[in-house]
């Protein structure tokens, strides 16, 4: 059975419409125009237990909407889903107890007290055994390698490990799903990398289901080999994170070094010169043309060494909510 | 919109068959089977226990809030010597000076149970800045929380306050004529805690304006300005010509500051008083009810609109 199962999933708000200066203000006050915002445009989607998934978008894409209606916060316009076999907004407690919705912009843990006080007060909330508790908090401390740090007080810790507590938090309870909404966001590289290496361990120890929202495509390198690709509120393309550059990379990017020490003036002529230092040349090129490319340029020249990759994956995402604007603005 | 890349995908990615759906049912995770009220009752006992650890950490300022509190205190009782000196008789709408210092000092106490400071403007900023997520994704209610809470603290404030207000009110014996017997006391002491009661959940419904109006600081000064005079915390609501002081005695205010006063001064006996406990609790009901309906409502637009 899916762990999630999302159906034409639609959000639609009203946002007031306020007019510019002090007139606009007072005729706002008994006349108000509201224009309708699809926030979530029929999003269909199902996720199986133990996967863990990226939800990819711009800002403004629909990424938080979309969570926030499976975790029951808001309802939505139109559509359904099924979250752990339950409808999210009802809320029900039963429901409750089995995910956890981490969101890396908001504090759940008392400022003023240790983190281990606001464990104390989650093991209560989620009425825990206290044997289990014990068990799982020393597991997940040791996890993270926070042991030392839970009888800090939380405004007394760092950004990176305060986030670490609040995953600990939202893991307190085991739960089944976790959804994560921009979990590394404002951390440095090697507070990013630890949260990463977490939530990859956890999963792998847990075989929890993740869904997570992230801007930083090495979250999603890092852990997803599935992603949901959404702009504009609508799904875009749902697959393979390798398939995504696949489907929308069109070019390669073929590195050559060559055997006489600088890089020939015409090569310019099989693609665009990416950069060019000493030896050494990138060039990129279009995806069915590589093969035709690197047979002409072995031919001409002595190549000490060649690679093709792929552009990275920011450039390939960029163009992908690219395209969406473009069919959005189209329709 | 599902590529088909993507069921490829799916197949392939790597489930690592969660213990979750182990086929004997031994769920892993933690799903307690702990339910019914009592379970409940004792959830929310813990988390009163978990805030009165937290509460107790501010202990410092309860000490200098209680000194500070007392100050106005000299001004008033001299204002009242002034005034009763130019009462012919000693005596107003049956308070003699004495008494309406005891008075004073009374509703002082009421207040201490009735006050709930930072409660409904805390519930408008829980809603504007969306911490009020974590009531409905986490399995706790709201208002239960934060009655546990209030409780938490309204306990270690009158636990670290006992001592200066004790010291207050052996200074100031002189105003009152001796301890009321056992009944009154015990009277007193339901008084307070329905006042308690009616002040949360009054605060309550207050702050739950919150889900309608974006700026709430106007609306609760208003309200908490126009309560300090009409619950009789400034001074008695007897003090009042009619039909006010008998339309006063009959609003719910009352009982936050004036009606426990006067429970103690013995001016309320017999029937009355038993009609007034009771009248106090239907308060507290009424108000719980508001608010538990208030935050259905206001639960439902927020679903509704967004968070």
């Amino acid at each position: 059975m899916a762990i999630i199962e999302a159906e034409g999933l639609t959000k639609t708000y009203r946002v007031f419409q306020k007019k510019e200066g002090l007139l606009g203000a007072v005729r706002g006050l008994y006349r108000r125009e509201y224009k309708e915002v699809r926030a979530v445009d029929g999003v269909s989607f199902s996720i199986e237990p133990g996967e863990m998934v990226a939800f990819l978008g711009p800002n403004g894409a629909g990424k938080t909407s979309t969570l926030k209606m499976l975790s029951g916060l808001i309802y939505p316009t139109e559509g359904r889903a099924r979250v752990l076999g339950y409808v999210p907004w009802e809320r029900v407690d039963a429901f409750r107890r089995r995910f956890a919705l981490v969101m890396g912009q908001k504090n759940q843990l008392w400022w003023d007290l240790p983190a281990a006080d606001s464990f104390q007060l989650h093991k209560e909330i989620y009425s825990l055994p206290p044997a289990e508790f014990d068990r799982t908090l020393a597991e997940l401390t040791e996890l993270l390698g926070v042991e030392k740090l839970t009888r800090q007080a939380v405004r007394e810790l760092s950004l990176g490990e305060r986030m670490k507590m609040e995953l600990i938090a939202a893991l307190l309870h085991r739960p089944e799903l976790l959804l994560l909404d921009e979990p590394t966001i404002g951390l440095d590289v090697v507070a990013q990398v630890a949260i990463q290496k977490c939530l990859r361990d956890y999963h792998a120890r847990r075989g929890v289901t993740m869904l997570l929202t992230s801007h930083y495509m090495r979250d999603v390198e890092a852990l997803c080999s599935r992603v949901l690709v959404i702009t504009h509120g609508s799904l875009v393309y749902d697959g393979s994170l390798t398939g995504l550059a696949d489907r929308f990379g069109q070019t390669k990017l073929i590195r050559l070094e060559f055997a006489d020490g600088t890089v020939p003036a015409d090569l310019a002529r099989f693609g665009e010169v990416t950069r060019s230092e000493g030896p050494v040349a990138d060039l990129k090129v279009e995806r069915s043309r590589v093969a035709e490319v690197l047979g002409a340029i072995l031919d001409r020249h002595a190549v000490l060494d060649v690679s093709v990759s792929d552009p990275p994956l920011e450039q390939t995402i960029a163009r992908v909510f690219e395209e969406g604007r473009r069919t959005h603005d189209a329709a | 919109m599902t590529p088909p890349d993507a069921v490829a995908a799916r197949a392939a990615s790597p489930v690592a068959a969660p213990d979750a759906l182990a086929a004997d049912g031994s769920a892993p995770h933690l799903h307690p089977s702990a339910k019914g009220p009592a379970a409940t009752a004792r959830k929310y006992y813990k988390i009163f226990r978990a805030s009165l650890v937290e509460r107790m950490t501010y202990r410092g300022d309860f000490l200098f809030g209680t000194i500070l509190r007392f100050l106005p205190l000299v001004t008033t009782i001299l204002l009242w010597q002034a005034i009763y000196k130019g009462v012919p008789g000693g005596e107003m709408a049956g308070f003699r000076y004495r008494e309406m210092i005891a008075y004073l000092l009374l509703t002082n106490i009421s207040r201490m149970f009735s006050s709930m400071p930072g409660l409904a403007g805390g519930i408008a900023r829980d809603i504007r800045d969306g911490t009020l997520k974590r009531y409905m994704i986490q399995p706790v209610d709201l208002i239960g929380y934060l009655l546990s809470y209030r409780a938490a603290h309204k306990v270690a404030y009158i636990v670290t306050s006992f001592i200066p207000y004790a010291l207050l009110f052996f200074v100031c014996r002189s105003y009152f004529d001796g301890f009321p017997d056992g009944w009154t006391l015990a009277a007193y002491a339901v008084s307070l805690i329905l006042s308690f009661l009616v002040g949360f959940y009054f605060e309550t419904c207050v702050g739950m304006v919150g889900f309608w109006f974006l700026e709430v600081t106007s609306v609760l000064y208003i309200v908490m300005t126009l309560n300090f005079f009409i619950s009789g915390h400034m001074l008695p609501l007897d003090l009042l010509p009619q039909p006010w002081s008998g339309l006063l005695k009959a609003l719910p205010f009352q009982y936050m500051a004036y009606f426990p006063a006067v429970v103690f001064l013995g001016k309320v006996k017999g029937s009355a008083l038993a009609f007034h406990l009771a009248l106090e609790l239907v308060w507290a009901v009424a108000f719980m009810v508001l608010a538990r309906g208030l935050y259905r409502l206001g639960l439902r637009r927020y679903s509704a609109y967004g968070g």
